[in-house]
C-alpha cells in the first residue's frame, strides 16, 4: 500500500479502524480532538459508531460497556481527561476488559497548556488509578509507529484481556508525516470472546464484575492479575537502541517524540568525534530495566532527556542501581527541548564540547 | 395439574440479601416477569450500580455488569451501541442516579438510548447507612440531615421523571411504586412496556417506581409503606409522564 501524508490524530483513527474498531467513545480536548474529528465522518463509511460522550467519565465508562459485550473499543484524550477517566480504568483493568487507550498527553498540572509534554510519565506508568494493577504502555516516535503500536494494542488488549495505553505527546498528535496503513483486519477473524456479556443462551451467566466482598477472593484475584502482569513483561518488552554500539561517552535514555530530538543532536555530536548512543523505551510499562542496564554497562555517562521534570528517570535508576550516576535533561509545559538544548546537556554531562 | 404461578426464570432462585419491608425484591420480580414474558431473557444484559442493589447480578438471572457508581447509563450505552441486538437494562438507585450520576442519566436520555432504566427512589442512601440523597424529602431526617432536610442548605428533592421528561427527544418516561397489590399490577404494567418499546427499537425508557427504606427510615414495614403514601407520594406524583407518541418531529414543531 502507498504512503499517504496524514496528521497524527487522523493517523491513529484509521489505524484503529484497521484494526476492526468500530466503535469509539470520547469527549474533545486539545491537542486529540481531531481523533474524534476523524473517526465520527470516517465511520458511517465503514459501519462504525461514534458517539461524543457528555464527559471523560462517561466515555471510559460506555468503553467498559463496549468491551464488556465483546467489542473491539478505543477512546482517546489528553492529560486532564485520562485524569477523569483514571476510576473507570481501575474498573476495566479488574474486569480484565481489553480496551485501548490513547493518551496526546500536554503539559500539566492541572488545566495546564495545550503544547506537548511527557509529564505524565507516572500517572501511566504507576497504574493510573485506584488499586493494584497495570497498563500495557507503549509510546511511539513517530506518526508510522503510532499507527503500528495503536494497530497492535488491539491485538496485546485481546491477548491478555488488559487495557493497552498509547502514550503520545502533542507533537505525535498535530504533525503530518508519510504513513502506511496495515491492511483491514477482517471483522469475522477477530478473537472470540467467550467471557463477554452477550446474551445468556445455553451457557453459565456472564458478570462483568469488579466487586469482591471476601476478602480472599479479592486476595486471589490480585495475584492472578498479578501473574498476568509478570507474563507480559516477560514477553512484552520493547525497546530501540541507536547507535549503541561499542564503548559510548554517553547514553541518552529517551522516549517517544524526545528520543527523536536526542537522535538529531548525537548526530552532530558523533560528527564532532563523540559517541553517543540513544536507547528509548518502547514499553514504558514493562519498562525494558535490564535491556538498559546491559546498554549502559558500556557507556561512561547516562543522561536522560525528558519533558517533564524527571519521572522516567526513577525507571532508569532503578535499572540501573544507586551506585550509577545518571544525568538529566528536562523541558515541561510546552517548551520543547532543541537539538542545541539537548548538545549542551550533552556536553555538560560529557565534557565534550559541540556545537552546532 | 397446570402450574399457574411459578419462578420467573429471568430470577436466580435465591435468597437476597434486602432487608425485611424493602420493595427491591417484589421490583426484581416485576423485571424480571416482563423480560419473561416478552422472550427476551437470553439477549438481555442487565447493568447493576453502587447501592443497595449492587448485588442485582446475584438475583438476575441474565448476562450483567457491575457499573461504577451512578455510571450504569454510561455502561449501558457502551453495551447498547455495541451490541443494538441487545436489551440493556440499568437498575438504579436514588444516590446512584439522581446525585453522582446526574450527568449519565440525563445525557443517556437526551441522546435517546434505546435502554431501559428502572430507577428506585426511597427518598435516601440505603448501603452506606441512611444518609440523605438528592430526594430526600424536605424535613426528613436522615444520619446527614439530623435536624431534617433543610431546603435552605441542602435545596429541594429532584424529581427526576419530570426533569427528563422536559427533554426534547422521544421516550417513555413514568413514575409507579409498588408497595400494594394494585400498584404493583400498575408498575408491572409500566416495566413491561418500557422493555416492550425497547424490543421495538422505539426510544429511551425510564420507570422510576417509589420504594420503601424501613430500616434506614426507622420505620416497620407497614409504617414505612403509610410514609411513602402520605409523603413520598403527594412530592412525586404517580403516572406517565411522557409517551412516545408525544414525540413531536422537528419539522412539524417549525410548522
Amino acid at each position: 500500500m502507498a504512503k499517504v501524508l496524514m496528521k497524527g490524530n487522523e493517523a491513529i483513527g484509521e489505524a484503529a479502524i484497521r484494526a476492526g474498531c468500530r466503535n469509539f467513545f470520547g469527549y474533545p480536548i486539545t491537542p486529540q480532538s481531531e481523533v474524534p474529528e476523524y473517526l465520527s465522518r470516517r465511520f458511517p463509511e465503514v459501519g462504525g459508531t461514534y458517539v461524543q460522550a457528555e464527559s471523560e467519565v462517561a466515555a471510559i465508562n460506555m468503553l467498559y460497556g463496549g468491551a464488556g459485550v465483546g467489542k473491539r473499543v478505543l477512546t482517546t484524550s489528553s492529560s486532564p481527561g485520562i485524569s477523569l477517566m483514571s476510576e473507570g480504568i481501575s474498573y476495566i483493568a479488574a474486569c480484565e476488559l481489553p480496551v485501548v487507550l490513547v493518551n496526546i498527553v500536554r503539559g500539566g498540572p492541572g488545566l495546564g497548556g495545550i503544547l506537548p509534554a511527557q509529564s505524565d510519565y507516572h500517572q501511566a506508568t504507576r497504574g493510573i488509578g485506584h488499586g493494584d494493577f497495570r497498563l500495557l504502555v507503549l509510546a511511539p516516535a513517530s506518526v508510522q509507529e503510532a499507527v503500528n503500536l495503536i494497530y497492535e494494542a488491539f491485538d496485546l488488549a485481546d491477548r491478555y484481556r488488559n487495557p493497552v495505553l498509547i502514550l503520545g505527546d502533542g507533537m505525535i498528535g498535530q504533525m503530518m508525516e508519510p504513513v502506511e496503513f496495515p491492511p483491514m483486519r477482517p471483522l469475522d477473524s477477530l478473537p472470540e470472546k467467550p467471557w463477554a456479556a452477550t446474551g445468556m443462551k445455553d451457557r453459565p451467566q456472564n458478570v462483568i464484575n469488579s466487586l469482591y466482598l471476601n476478602e480472599h477472593e479479592l486476595n486471589a484475584h490480585n495475584f492472578k492479575l498479578k501473574a498476568k502482569y509478570d507474563q507480559v513483561a516477560r514477553e512484552q518488552v520493547r525497546f530501540e537502541t541507536w547507535r549503541c554500539d561499542g564503548d559510548l561517552d554517553v547514553l541518552v535514555v529517551a522516549f517517544g517524540t524526545m528520543a527523536r530530538i536526542v537522535k538529531t543532536a548525537l548526530a552532530d555530536f558523533n560528527a564532532a568525534g563523540g559517541r553517543g548512543g540513544v536507547f528509548r523505551p518502547i514499553t514504558l510499562w514493562p519498562y525494558p530495566h535490564e535491556q538498559l542496564r546491559e546498554t549502559a554497562r558500556r557507556a561512561k555517562k547516562v543522561l536522560v532527556i525528558e519533558m517533564n521534570t524527571g519521572q522516567m528517570i526513577d525507571d532508569v535508576r532503578m535499572a540501573l542501581g544507586p551506585d550509577r550516576e545518571v544525568g538529566f535533561f528536562g523541558r515541561t509545559g510546552g517548551v520543547v527541548p532543541t537539538p542545541d538544548d539537548v548538545l549542551a546537556a550533552i556536553g555538560e554531562v560529557t565534557g565534550k564540547g559541540a556545537a552546532r | 395439574m397446570k402450574a399457574i404461578f411459578g419462578y420467573p426464570k429471568s430470577l436466580q432462585s435465591r435468597t437476597t440479601h434486602y432487608c425485611p419491608g424493602c420493595t427491591h425484591g417484589v421490583i426484581h420480580r416485576l423485571v424480571a416477569e416482563s423480560i419473561d414474558e416478552l422472550g427476551l431473557r437470553e439477549r438481555t444484559v442487565a447493568v447493576a450500580p453502587v447501592g443497595c442493589s449492587v448485588l442485582a447480578y446475584n438475583y438476575f438471572n441474565c448476562d450483567s455488569f457491575e457499573a461504577s457508581h451512578g455510571r450504569a447509563p454510561a455502561v449501558a450505552t457502551g453495551a447498547k451501541r455495541c451490541r443494538p441486538d441487545l436489551i440493556v437494562f440499568t437498575y438504579q438507585g436514588d444516590g446512584d442516579l439522581a446525585s453522582i450520576g446526574m450527568a449519565e442519566i440525563v445525557h443517556a436520555a437526551n441522546r435517546g438510548e434505546k435502554i431501559t432504566v428502572i430507577f428506585v427512589n426511597n427518598a435516601i442512601y440505603g448501603m452506606t447507612g441512611g444518609q440523605m440523597a438528592p430526594t430526600t424529602l424536605p424535613g426528613q431526617v436522615t444520619s446527614t440531615s439530623p435536624f431534617g432536610r433543610d431546603t435552605e442548605l441542602a435545596g429541594w428533592p429532584i424529581r427526576v421523571a419530570e426533569l427528563l421528561a422536559t427533554l426534547r427527544g422521544k421516550a417513555y418516561i413514568a413514575r409507579v411504586a409498588a408497595h400494594t397489590p394494585l400498584l404493583t399490577i400498575k408498575a408491572k404494567a409500566a416495566i413491561r412496556r418500557a422493555f416492550d418499546l425497547q424490543r421495538r427499537d422505539e426510544c429511551f425508557t425510564f420507570v422510576e417506581v417509589l420504594s420503601t427504606c424501613p430500616t434506614n427510615w426507622g420505620m416497620t414495614p407497614n409504617e414505612a409503606t403509610e410514609w411513602l403514601e402520605r409523603n413520598m407520594m403527594p412530592y412525586y406524583r404517580l403516572g406517565v409522564l411522557k409517551e412516545p407518541g408525544d414525540f413531536v418531529p422537528y419539522s412539524v414543531e417549525r410548522g
